[in-house]
């Protein structure tokens, strides 16, 4: 114990020395971290990324497969507009000619390369001797009413357009618009397609007031991503307000509350500067570490703001004293509680979702900025500023006699309140096992968010969201007009159809099937694939040389017509029925058809399902190195080997009741819940260091039993810890009110995570700590070892 | 087919001052129809090569027949050699000076011509970044034109398709003025004038000691990344082919 006590001795020393420095060099020390703070925010850029592709790291595998399909055939980013005219009847001729304007003007869309609609499908009719492709309808206002009811007719009959561009009644058509970006700068591709497709809308919808338009789309919900970064960095401004308030009602000091806020702007000042100099750019869970860091550097400076007003209000010490007496009593606690922090956001690197990596890095750099300003702008200023207060006694002993009172009901009965909370804890570890992973990216928004509603009433409506594709390999050039593949194709097309969840399927063999009854005079009994390879390579010849611009078949076929693209559109299903059903389409294909035809299912929604997962298997290891090493510095700080083991239970089953708690609310996660373990971790490890340093202190110091350290621990830190909970609490609860469920959930699940471990530390806790220290003999320190960690006042 | 690849002649296009520039581009592009007038028919064979952005590559290979015609446009016969499916499968062309072409394609292996649909020609040929409209004859009355810059012996002209069906709002068009106002370089930009495709031009020979023809095409699709490259080889315009070469039965006996 003596080496350690030296240690101990020399940081109370080193902290007091720093207080008094900082103190003397006040104006120094204020304007060098104000200069560190501007010097840092200079650097500061903060730009957005809408982009969905951020979500997965280069290595991920599900993203590499969707790239490599792109890049075979077309890579295709879209923005679907679906038109609902009051009248119900898509095929009259007004409504034809507003959806064919509407159409040539989705042509000037920026970096579009491909408009498909109901009156530019490429329409497929033998006439004479010819095949005849053409619009289906063109220059709809001079069409008769014979004509338009023809259009209908087909178009209703058309399997490439029902249910993906026309509903079956003929009410509701959609115009898919696809972009094709460049993905230099999505910060700008991105808003410029979306400031146009809106304005165009607006015109369109003055002009024509009878439709109702919708839309959707990966553009949109890349849009939607990055007009929820925005709004959630507008949550800081909330934040701040909420940090004012919580400020001065625990501090009842005004000249507190604007040091405290100067302290959370300089860490965050510091933080934007690292995003700048990191060149990170935002998305909507990275967007969130302003009011992170609001919500966890405020704690610190209140720790050391408290003990100092109580230092003069109680003890009645001159305003210097009681700072140098604060900052000696906090500044391992908050040096600790800021490591253990810092350590858990680290932990976010280990996952496989970049967002989370900068949200990592940035809060922890906050964190440690945070903790320097603590320690030296929030003291010089406390200095400076001419605070004065008076004796209040009373308000304080009623606050402590309650938490004694609570401690007393605890040492009363350990027995029967760790069987109480082992069993309860038990229960909820079991339910939260019944979570599932959902990562529905259209869920990821809340209702109040446009693209979600509008969304949800495509789906509804007229034709799914999300879609699967797989690439079929014929394994040689032009093999894909060998008729063995196409019937395959064929069958595979069928075998989708047949599935529950299919909306629509989009495959070559319809092509071929379709062309093949327009040569024989659009004769029923051909609708079915070429049964000879040369007529089906020059069917197709024919038929490509038949298509306009922009609606060719590239996007299907590639380059060396060795492959074709299958697209399948899905009703709203979930992510583990997503991943089942591209499966069993992977064994469909395994199954039925030459190894050349195995493929994988791949698409955004897809790489979105399996997010979690990859997450969560990706995190675990990080969370098992985030407990050692926090249950290693718990060790360390409390020289105690056994209370470090002890203290796992406390740390970790809050995380487990969260979850429990969350599969009666929800039941199903999504990835960016995945964090919260080593982030919650990080901060509700305070909470145990506190109570068990205090109590550890009561006994060592003050030679009390088990007992008594409990009751002690109660009274000297029960405050504390319900003041940081409150604190921490109403940080997550402002981010719990985000529109983007990645952070809304996270924030939400982080709530119930620190109301349950501040309930942990009070119940169970103390019972455990009663009953351990049962079989101890009575091993009081000598009442000299004053320089314990003191962790709090 | 003719490519507008051209002669020495046409020396006497000096403007005048009060020339505008609608008028100089129109006249740069009829002494480029001049400069290219007389060869009467050609043969040559091309190698297609498309090329995605992975680098991934297939090839094609077709026979090309040209007969120039003066009072309408050219005639055109294509044949495919390979792929090995699709060998024999011709196409013939009529361009007009006005109006939409007519086209025919033989299908050898139901021994047939199909007319195809005269309203697209916008669509890739062949799954390649070449449209139809960018390979068939180029007719002075199928672009309204004008001029755009000189710089040295290239002159840039800006020419606007008639046909609202194009999938361009204009080209701009380099000819090397001393080379027989051969065309070096065409920009194409897209329905919403955004740069679609460029189309550069090398390897040129003088065929007959007038006639200009690069051996290679070369068209990078600057918003997908593909690219496709044509080799030209074994020119002839020494051919002697007449109409009776360019009907359907010429179509036909073409596939053979």
């Amino acid at each position: 114990m003596n080496a350690l006590k030296k240690v101990s001795n020399a940081s109370n020393r080193f902290a007091k020395r720093w207080a008094e420095f900082v103190i003397k060099k006040k104006w120094l020390v204020l304007i060098g971290t104000l200069v560190l703070a501007l010097g840092l925010a200079s650097k500061g850029n903060m730009e957005f990324d809408g982009d969905y592709h951020v979500f997965f790291s280069k290595s991920n595998p599900e993203l590499e497969a969707f790239d490599a399909l792109q890049e075979k055939y077309t890579k295709d980013d879209n923005v679907i507009l679906v038109l609902s005219p009051s009248n119900g009847d898509i095929f009259t001729r007004e409504n034809l000619t507003a959806i064919e304007e509407l159409t040539t003007e989705s042509w000037n869309t920026p970096y579009s390369s491909r408009v498909d609609a109901v009156t530019n499908f490429q329409h497929t009719s033998a006439v004479d001797d010819d095949l005849y492709v053409d619009d289906l309808s063109y220059e709809s206002a001079l069409k008769s009413d014979a004509e338009i009811a023809m259009i209908r007719e087909k178009a209703l009959k058309e399997p490439l357009l029902v249910h993906r561009i026309l509903n079956e009644e003929g009410s509701i058509t959609a115009i898919n618009i696809t972009v094709r970006l460049p993905g230099v700068d999505s910060a700008k591709e991105i808003p410029e397609v979306t400031v146009f497709v809106r304005q165009m809308i607006d015109d369109f919808k003055a002009k024509h007031p009878n439709f109702e338009i919708h839309s959707s789309g990966l553009v949109p919900l890349n849009t939607a991503f990055f007009e929820a970064s925005m709004a959630d960095m507008a949550l800081t401004l909330f934040m701040l307000i909420v940090v004012i308030i919580t400020t001065f009602v625990l501090t009842r000091n005004v000249y507190s509350t604007i040091a405290t806020l100067i302290v959370v702007m300089f860490s965050i000042m510091s933080a934007i500067g690292f995003v700048g100099l990191m060149g990170i750019k935002l998305t909507p869970p990275s967007a969130v570490f302003p009011t992170m860091i609001l919500t966890l550097a405020v704690a610190d400076s209140i720790h050391i703001l408290i003990t100092m007003l109580q230092k003069m209000r109680k003890d009645s010490l001159t305003k210097v004293e009681a700072l140098i007496e604060s900052m000696r009593l906090n500044f391992m606690p908050v040096f600790i509680t800021s490591l253990t922090t810092i350590i858990g956001f680290l932990t976010m690197n280990f996952g496989d979702v970049p967002p989370f990596w900068d949200l990592g890095n940035i809060t922890a750099f906050g964190m440690l900025m945070a903790f320097l300003f603590s320690t030296t702008t929030l003291p010089a200023l406390m200095a400076i500023f001419p605070v004065k207060t008076k004796a209040k006694e009373a308000v304080q002993s009623v606050g402590k006699n309650g938490y004694a009172r609570l401690g007393n009901f605890v040492v009363k009965q350990p027995v029967r309140l760790t069987i109480v909370s082992l069993v309860i804890i038990g229960g909820l570890s079991f339910l939260a096992t019944k979570n599932t992973f959902n990562d529905e990216f259209i869920n990821y928004f809340d209702k109040s968010v446009r693209f979600r509603t509008d969304t949800d009433y495509i789906s509804e409506n007229l034709t799914g969201i999300y879609n699967i594709e797989y690439s079929i390999g014929s394994g040689e050039s032009g093999g894909i007009n060998n008729p063995e593949y196409l019937q395959k194709l064929n069958d595979f097309e069928d075998w989708l159809n047949d599935q529950p969840e299919v909306v629509h399927v989009n495959a070559f063999s319809e092509v071929a099937r379709r062309v093949n009854r327009s040569m024989h005079g659009d004769d029923e009994n051909f609708y079915k694939v070429p049964e000879n390879r040369e007529e089906a390579a020059q069917y197709l010849l024919l038929y490509e040389l038949s298509l306009p611009f922009g609606l060719d078949l590239n996007n299907q076929i590639n380059v060396d017509k060795s492959e074709t693209r299958v697209t399948v559109t899905l009703k709203n299903i979930d992510s583990p029925e997503m991943i089942a059903f591209s499966e069993r389409g992977e064994q469909w294909l395994r199954d039925n058809t030459p190894e050349e035809m195995h493929a994988l299912g791949v698409s955004p929604m897809l790489m979105f399902s399996k997010l979690g997962f990859r997450q969560a298997d990706s995190m675990f290891k990080g969370n098992i190195i985030a407990l050692i090493l926090i249950s290693l510095v718990l060790m360390l700080a409390l020289r105690n080997f056994k209370l470090g083991l002890l203290s796992i239970i406390p740390n970790v089953t809050p995380v487990l009741v969260g979850f429990g708690i969350w599969a009666l609310y929800k039941a199903q996660i999504n990835t960016g819940m995945v964090i919260v373990f080593g982030m919650t971790l990080g901060i509700i490890v305070d909470d145990t260091v506190h109570f068990m340093s205090k109590f550890l202190r009561a006994k060592r110091e003050l030679g009390y039993d088990s007992k008594q350290a409990v009751v002690y621990a109660f009274e000297t830190v029960g405050k504390a810890l319900v003041t940081t909970t409150i604190v921490l609490i109403a940080g997550f609860t402002v981010l719990s009110t985000s529109s983007f469920a990645l952070n809304s959930y996270m924030a939400r699940i982080t709530v119930i995570i620190i109301l349950g471990a501040l309930i942990i530390d009070f119940i169970l806790l103390p019972s455990l700590l009663i009953l351990t220290s049962r079989k101890e003999t009575k091993t009081a320190n000598s009442p000299a070892n004053l320089n314990q960690i003191i962790l709090d006042k | 087919m003719k490519y507008t690849v051209l002669v020495l002649i046409a020396l006497f296009t000096i403007g005048t001052q009060a020339q505008t520039a609608e008028e100089r581009g129109l006249e740069i592009a009829k002494a480029a129809e001049q400069a290219d007038l007389g060869f009467i028919s050609s043969t040559v064979n091309l190698k297609m090569t498309l090329k995605n952005k992975n680098g991934q590559t297939s090839e094609r290979s077709l026979t090309t027949r040209t007969l120039e015609l003066i009072e309408d446009g050219d005639k055109s016969l294509i044949v495919f050699n390979s792929p090995k499916d699709v060998k024999g499968t011709s196409t013939l062309t009529f361009t007009h000076k006005v109006g939409p072409d007519d086209q025919w394609l033989y299908l050898p292996s139901i021994k047939r011509v199909k007319r195809i649909s005269s309203n697209n020609k916008s669509g890739p040929f062949v799954g390649s970044e070449f449209a139809y409209e960018d390979l068939s004859s180029q007719e002075v009355e199928k672009y309204t034109y004008k001029f755009l810059e000189s710089n040295g012996t290239l002159i840039t002209i800006e020419q606007d398709p008639v046909d609202p069906k194009s999938g361009y709002t204009r080209r701009l068009v380099t000819y090397n003025k001393d080379k027989g106002y051969r065309i070096e370089k065409v920009d194409f930009y897209d329905r919403k004038n955004a740069l679609l495709k460029t189309l550069t031009y090398s390897g040129y020979k003088l065929y007959k000691n007038k006639f200009w023809r690069a051996s290679t095409f070369n068209m990078v699709n600057h918003q997908s990344n593909k690219e496709t490259l044509l080799n030209f080889s074994d020119y002839n315009f020494n051919a002697n082919l007449t109409e009776d070469d360019f009907s359907q039965n010429a179509l036909k006996r073409a596939g053979k």
